[in-house]
């Protein structure tokens, strides 16, 4: 724990430090946009890496956050940073909300893949269709440049806030590897009947960890929101935002701390690269991107974070 | 007025589609005992103990658990008022270690985790799993992951511990080393219902026996009593085996 923490600390010590010295608005660009692939990544990591429960439609919550950090503010008439908290608190209660619907049936698997995804497609359509998201058009946030409007002039007051989330996330994550709540819910997600045999609330854990995912969602969509000033439905509640969660999750490695943050971060650098190196060439960057993906998929069934067990496992498979 | 049992099924019966899996069966599961449950295979005996336990909902009949009725109560919170069961087939959380899976029986009691992992630890002494601790559940053999069931279960100090074939898959020598650990369980006040095949076992350490056959309860008593019972005799080998047998002996 002690030591989990400090490495946190460290983490945030060397972005922030990295973040004064920088001062390339590409590089800048490019820390802010990987910290906020890792939030996502991380959120989804609460909910499917340490809870087993695979969610296709994450787009929901980071939907509900950003629509709400700009309905608060457009219509509402709140100030940014109240919108802020107003948008976890309703992207955390819309999990709460779906997870009760979803586990109470018990729903797992596949099943509750396809049921998250079609909540988002639900909202994405309820977007569409009603006044005050601005339907198809969107929702555009006005320019007030001012830290109180949560609008920085420089990528910097950006990367201070994301770095706050991804912080945030981090320490709820290293709760989880050291509480009753955490193995508890890890018990779930590896053995539903031997948990509830000795004593664990299947329901309470997942709630719990769907409701934590949710919010740390609606935190990167409200974020996303004050940095792009632009939300529509597409955007909010397309399948998108979903999977550059779970494959950032996934690829980094799932259950683990470290892994979405390592996750996000090589495929962030792994897709600018390819888009620099073979931009002339329309098509062919995502096709490295996919077998890149692909091969680490294959090779490497605990993501990046595990490379080291992975590769010795097949060392050994190839030995014996 | 008699004591309360611990455990009272009250005409228990639970059908799946036209199988009657299990028909009317009433039994006290006195406090203190240590007693098994036996039968021949598609007795009923794992399904039984997923009715007492709140895994399935009885069609007909009562749980009672200290005197309260409790059927088709959640199994969390039947584990929570003090009766843990064990699974046949064994269900390690695999990707966790010895010490994180028996904690995580700990914690049913225990909300601060470095207390549940030390009492993981006392908890695996007991079994004899200390030495492996720190491995991979998954990397158990199968007296190892046997070990597991039984500790994890008993690390939520249960009152009434239900034992779903612990000795099952073992070869001799595991059996007789597995025999004490059970009894010390009961010596140390736990009450223990056991399902088992394996007669050395049930002969050694049970006081008295139930025994299943179709669905229903044949026959109850001491273990010498039941193994002579002709009924049980032929729940086992079949009509006739009684008689053959007493021919033979004769």
């Amino acid at each position: 724990m002690r030591r989990d923490l400090a490495l946190v600390a460290a983490f945030a010590l060397a972005i922030a430090a990295l973040t004064w010295v920088l001062d390339s608005g590409v590089w800048l660009n490019f820390v802010m946009m990987t910290l906020y692939a890792a939030l996502l990544a991380q959120a989804w990591n609460l909910l499917g890496g340490y809870g087993g429960q695979f969610s296709f439609g994450h787009a929901l919550f980071f939907g509900c956050g950003a629509y709400v950090q700009a309905v608060a503010q457009l219509q509402g008439g709140l100030d940014a940073w109240f919108a802020l908290a107003l948008a976890v608190v309703v992207a955390a209660a819309v999990g709460l909300f779906v997870g009760a619907l979803t586990f109470r049936y018990g729903l797992k698997g596949s099943y509750f893949a396809l049921v998250t995804l079609a909540f988002a497609e639900v909202f994405r359509i309820l977007a569409v269709s009603v006044e005050f998201t601005g339907g198809g058009v969107g929702l555009m946030l006005p320019l007030r440049e001012s830290a109180a409007n949560l609008q920085f002039g420089s990528r910097k007051g950006y990367i201070a806030l994301v770095l706050g989330f991804v912080v945030a996330a981090l320490l709820v994550t290293t709760w989880l590897r050291h509480s009753r709540f955490g193995a508890q819910l890890q018990a779930v997600r590896d053995n539903e009947d031997a948990a509830r045999a000795v004593g664990v609330d299947p329901m309470r854990t997942k709630l719990g960890a769907i409701t934590l995912s949710a919010a740390f969602m609606g935190a990167a969509g409200a974020f996303y929101l004050q940095v792009f000033q632009y939300i529509d439905p597409g955007i909010a509640f397309g399948p998108h935002v979903s999977v550059e969660a779970l494959v950032g999750a996934i690829v980094g490695g799932m259950g683990t701390l470290w892994g979405p943050l390592l996750g996000a971060a090589v495929l962030h650098l792994l897709a600018d690269l390819t888009r620099n190196l073979f931009g002339q060439l329309p098509g062919l960057n995502m096709v490295i991107y996919g077998v890149v993906l692909v091969l680490i998929v294959m090779f490497l069934p605990r993501g990046l974070a595990g490379m080291g067990r992975s590769l010795r496992e097949l060392w050994k498979r190839r030995d014996g | 007025m008699a004591e309360t049992p611990l455990l009272a099924l009250r005409g228990l019966s639970i059908a799946f589609g036209g199988l009657r899996a299990v028909q009317d069966v009433s039994l006290d599961v006195r406090a203190g005992t240590l007693s098994a449950l036996i039968g021949p295979n598609g007795a009923g005996k794992t399904t039984l103990f997923a009715l007492m336990s709140g895994f399935l909902k009885p069609d007909a009949g009562q749980v009672l658990f200290d005197g309260q009725d409790i059927t088709g109560r959640a199994p969390h919170l039947n584990a929570r008022a003090g009766m843990t069961r064990t699974f046949q087939i064994v269900q390690p959380f695999a990707a966790q270690t010895v010490r994180e899976n028996i904690a995580v029986g700990a914690h049913l009691h225990e909300p601060r985790r470095a207390a549940a992992l030390a009492q993981a630890e006392q908890v695996a002494q007991q079994v004899g799993l200390a030495a492996q601790l720190d491995k991979p559940a998954g990397d158990l053999t199968v007296a190892g992951r046997k070990r597991l069931e039984l500790a994890r279960a008993l690390a939520t100090r249960p009152r009434l511990l239900l034992l779903d074939e612990v000795l099952a898959g073992l070869n001799p020598q595991e059996i007789a080393e597995m025999i004490p650990v059970v009894r010390r369980i009961a010596e140390g006040g736990v009450t223990v219902l056991m399902i088992e095949h394996v007669m050395q076992a049930v002969m050694n350490l049970a006081e008295h026996v139930w025994v299943l056959a179709q669905g229903q309860l044949i026959a109850s008593g001491t273990p010498a009593e039941v193994t002579a019972d002709e009924r049980v005799i032929e729940a086992y080998l079949g009509h006739g085996a009684a008689a053959r047998l007493q021919a033979a002996n004769a």
